[in-house]
């Protein structure tokens, strides 16, 4: 790991501690009260508040779990690590692309 | 036996629990994408989430969830404060609180 | 009637096998006694490596059991369940013959983490004043008493996972340096353990700190160059 993957990984780290906190507690407040689908849009759909949250969140996750992703090819697969770098890369990328799109899927469609 | 030693299985857990959050992630953002196809699609998979099998299934992301998140804080507390003795058993708690958080989240739910 | 123990030991080098022996016990008798007898009464061609047999050298080290440890410091009664014992060479590295193993890339690490004093005065200057209870001081002594045993290197994960990772002992001797006030490496040696095979690499497992016959912590010292490492990088001194 380098200097920089290395402080990516501990920045998101400690970044996302807070917004799974948060995270836990939606789940728990959107599961246990049965919501249903048009409940859940109604309050996110045109909110600010929960695209910005939810926007830093998946950065956070796509960085996050793309480097530790890499950690692991390199430690327990047999990837060169420039093969698992780019395996990891690509990952990131899908998932910034599909979390946006759910954040889009949430808050604008 | 070294390897048996509860901050290596603390380690162990934090790697598979991110790995298996790591393969969950993009289906989760796929079926919270499908409110791009309207309410009546996300309601439909939302109540297919309704089965206690799906509900089970649940319980066990949570509990992967906050034992992740609790694993970190282990390696960010180890790595950016002063040692501290005891770790042993605050990483047997972490995985006793991750349980409990699941196993309410499963009461409430089931 | 004396008890006997059944001893497996590895015979062989990288490719070899486990061989039983059967061998008294005795009280008080340590792995090491052990792995005698059978190259004194059974197998002259066993071939391991011991020195001081009193715990301050380190050659004695070797897997007992699944754990790297000094067989000289290891009693038979206390790991011996049941009257079998398996002992092999040191893992993650070469096997040269039975129980012996090649330390050479142990100490190339040392020196690839700079794990070596870099002097910054001369015989013909002022000595320098070094307070034994200062900050820094205190953390080169709680990691300095290192005399590469390859316990923790042989017990370390990353280490089999990771060929580049320095491993404990390297990293924790450059971490000694860093804080040695005479130390001249300065920011080379930060940078040598921030890349490839540095110190990011550890996951903290602590099976290092937790086998360390000197009760030495690598875990902590290797924190220590993580933060080292990261204030340096924030500030532009090292590189990525």
């Amino acid at each position: 790991m380098t200097m920089r993957l290395y402080v990516w990984q501990r920045a998101t780290a400690a970044l996302m501690a807070p917004l799974v906190l948060v995270h836990i507690a939606v789940i728990f407040y959107a599961t246990h009260n049965g919501m249903t689908a048009a409940d859940i849009l109604s309050r996110t759909h045109g909110s600010i508040m929960w695209a910005s949250y939810y926007g830093l969140f998946v950065a956070a996750a796509s960085i996050h779990a793309a480097i530790g992703v890499r950690n692991v090819l390199t430690e327990w697969s047999p990837l060169a690590d420039r093969r698992a770098g780019s395996f990891a890369v690509g990952f990131g990328l899908l998932l910034v692309a599909l979390g946006a799109r759910a954040v889009f899927a949430l808050v604008l469609s | 036996m070294h390897r048996g030693s509860a901050l290596w299985i603390a380690a162990l857990v934090h790697r598979l629990s991110g790995l298996a959050l790591a393969i969950f992630l993009p289906l989760h953002f796929l079926a919270l994408g499908l409110a791009i196809e309207g309410d009546a699609r996300l309601e439909s998979f939302l109540r297919w989430t309704d089965q206690p099998l799906v509900k089970f299934a649940e319980g066990g992301l949570v509990f992967l969830l906050a034992i992740h998140l609790l694993g970190g804080l282990r390696v960010l507390v180890i790595e950016n404060f002063a040692w501290r003795d005891g770790q042993k058993q605050l990483a047997t708690l972490a995985a006793a609180i991750s349980a409990i958080i699941a196993f309410f989240f499963l009461a409430r739910v089931l | 009637m004396l008890a006997e123990l059944s001893v497996s030991l590895w015979r062989g080098g990288k490719e070899g096998r486990y061989e039983t022996y059967r061998v008294p016990q005795r009280a008080s008798q340590t792995v090491l006694d052990v792995v005698t007898f059978v190259q004194r009464h059974i197998d002259p061609t066993l071939s391991y490596r011991f020195a001081c047999r009193v715990g301050v050298c380190g050659s004695c080290a070797m897997t007992v059991n699944g754990k790297p440890r000094w067989t000289c410091r290891t009693h038979v009664a206390k790991v011996a369940g049941s009257g079998r014992l398996e002992i092999g060479p040191l893992e993650n590295l070469p096997v040269i013959k039975d129980l012996t193993t090649d330390m050479q890339p142990f100490f190339e690490k040392w020196q690839k983490a700079q794990g070596v004093f870099a002097p910054s005065k001369t015989r013909h200057e002022e000595i320098e004043q070094i307070r034994p209870d200062s900050a820094a001081r205190r953390l080169a002594d709680a990691a300095i008493e290192c005399i590469n045993c390859g316990v923790c290197y042989a017990a370390c994960d990353t280490v089999r996972w990771n060929e580049d990772y320095f491993g404990p002992a390297a990293l924790t001797r450059a971490w000694t340096l860093v804080n040695d006030e005479r130390d001249a490496g300065g920011t080379a040696r930060l940078q040598a353990v921030a890349g490839a095979g540095g110190c990011h690499s550890c996951h903290s497992h602590q099976s290092c700190q937790e086998l360390c016959p000197q009760a030495l912590n690598p875990t902590a010292a290797i924190a220590g160059l993580k933060r080292r490492t990261t204030a340096a990088y924030l500030k532009g001194e090292i590189k990525a």
